[in-house]
């Protein structure tokens, strides 16, 4: 490998990072507006013009802020889950293709920081991964009320899970492939190539699975403040509690972009040849992909401030009864679909 | 060069996170200390290019087996683990009999020299997930339908345990 691949891959994991980032800021904004518009509020608009400076205030409050560690927890484990939660929320974006490939000096550059060839697993993994720092943050503050919410998510992520995996094995039954680029390529051309009009139900069990995998309203159990106070983050104060905002947010991120990539052709322009217009068509398939998260990322605002939460009981039903059978039939019928046609 | 760095390294990380697994009396940490386990287990299965193998060691062991035994430790609440007197001698001569037979047979396969070590470089990535699922449901057909059924039986077992209590 020679030092300006290195260089590539390095600058290109930055910049993701920073994008993440920034969407976060955006994201924290853009909530507490959307919702104050929602409710005929005006929401934070003194700080900087409309109150866009407003998450920068917020950051430095969190980092100013004392932290206090309570003194029954278990302190290594306690340090550690804010990590554990926002290390995987941050990798997973990793293999996620923002756009078509840039020609530059002479290089083809994939736009992406990994290229895997089992992409679609190593999502699914991480994922799985991400339910340790919940967990693990519920159990070491060594308080009823996180204990409570950790368990919850526990068996909640672990439910919801299966019917996610299903729902993107139907899509790989399509793709033939579980590498992110080629279910791009699958979708390309019209409208209707699309996995949302070709797997309709996939889509809808993938997106209610995400919000409950993300712990969005209307299945945020974890942290329902009726019941549990603050859920499984109650004892966490300053940076760390910002640790496990931040963490939701990147997981909303990445879910989003996930959701585009699998189901609305990713970084892909319908009835456009994006590789005829050489790097004019590059920038084009990004402002697309931006332009599809963003969209989504906004629903994710929507639903929490339409929809009311569910109650835990109906949630395991709608989870293993409705979600999980209904995948299944979906994964029948397409491979049934595969077999008569091909 | 950095390879052999990394596999040292990572090698390294498995053997004291996996020692400090045993030697922990706290169970929530022995628990996520077999999950750092896993990961840098499957780092070195990322370094011999085994990327499928990898990824499942991380999906299976560390994502879904690993949270399954945090679940059941938070929820018995154990805290330090006391000693139990009674299965105290068995319990030791039983694991260092054990250990005694797995060097044994680690130590006759390396002074055999039959060749089992010696796998050329990439020999897990050969065919990856279509290989994995065309031997599956050929050649193995009849042990992983086996396997199902053990699930199966598992699984009615469990609701029958349940369900008596209710």
């Amino acid at each position: 490998m020679d030092i300006v691949t290195l260089i590539i891959i390095c600058v290109k994991a930055l910049v993701v990072f920073a994008a993440i980032m920034l969407t976060v800021m955006a994201m924290t904004l853009a909530e507490r507006r959307i919702s104050a518009f929602m409710q005929n509020r005006l929401g934070p608009n003194r700080v900087g013009p409309k109150g866009l400076l407003q998450p920068l205030a917020d950051g430095i409050k969190f980092l100013m802020k004392e932290d206090v560690i309570p003194s029954g927890v278990d302190k290594p484990i306690f340090l550690l889950a804010p990590v554990m939660l926002i290390v995987p929320a941050l990798m997973t974006f990793a293999i996620i293709p923002f756009g078509s490939e840039l020609h530059l000096f002479g290089r083809a550059i994939q736009l992406q920081v990994a290229d895997i060839n089992i992409g679609v697993l190593y999502i699914l993994a991480l994922t799985s991964v991400g339910v340790y720092g919940i967990v693990l943050a519920g159990w070491s503050s060594n308080s009823k009320y996180p204990l409570l919410g950790g368990l919850r998510s526990s068996a909640q992520l672990i439910s919801y899970e299966l019917a996610m995996g299903l729902a993107i094995v139907s899509i790989i039954l399509l793709a033939g492939s579980l590498r992110l680029n080629d279910i791009i390529i699958q979708q390309q051309g019209h409208f209707l190539s699309w996995n949302v009009f070709k797997q309709p139900l996939a889509f809808l069990i993938f997106v209610v699975a995400v919000y409950a995998e993300t712990n969005r309203l209307p299945f945020d159990l974890t942290e329902a403040e009726q019941e549990l106070v603050g859920g499984y983050h109650t004892e966490y104060s300053s940076i760390k509690f910002a640790m496990f905002y931040m963490a939701e947010y990147a997981n909303m991120i990445t879910a989003s972009a996930l959701t585009v990539t699998l189901f609305l052709g990713g970084w892909d322009i319908p009835l456009m040849n994006e590789a005829a217009l050489g790097n004019l068509g590059v920038l084009l398939s990004v402002v697309s992909f931006v332009i599809k998260t963003a969209l989504f990322l906004f629903i994710f605002i929507w639903v929490r401030w339409t929809f009311p939460r569910f109650r835990y009981d109906q949630l395991m039903r709608l989870g293993w009864k409705v979600m999980l059978p209904l995948a299944l039939v979906n994964i029948f019928l397409t491979a049934g679909y595969l077999t008569l046609t091909v | 060069m950095t390879g052999s760095f990394f596999f040292y390294f990572f090698a390294a990380v498995t053997l004291t996170s996996a020692l400090l697994v045993v030697l922990n009396r706290n169970a929530v940490y022995s628990a996520v200390l077999l999950v750092f386990c896993f990961f840098s287990l499957a780092v070195i299965f990322l370094l011999l290019e085994a990327y499928f193998l990898a990824i499942l060691e991380i999906l299976i062991y560390a994502g879904a087996i690993m949270v399954l035994f945090l679940f059941v430790i938070m929820l018995l609440s154990l805290g330090r683990e006391k000693a139990q007197e009674h299965f105290r001698y068995l319990q030791r001569g039983l694991s260092l009999f054990l250990v005694i037979v797995f060097f044994l047979s680690v130590l006759i396969i390396f002074l055999s020299d039959s060749g089992i070590l010696h796998q050329p470089h990439g020999t897990f990535t050969a065919g990856g997930v279509n290989a994995l699922g065309e031997a599956l449901f050929t050649k193995y057909l009849l042990p992983f339908e086996v396997a199902s059924l053990l699930l199966l039986v598992a699984l009615i077992g469990t609701v029958y345990l349940a369900k008596r209590k209710v």
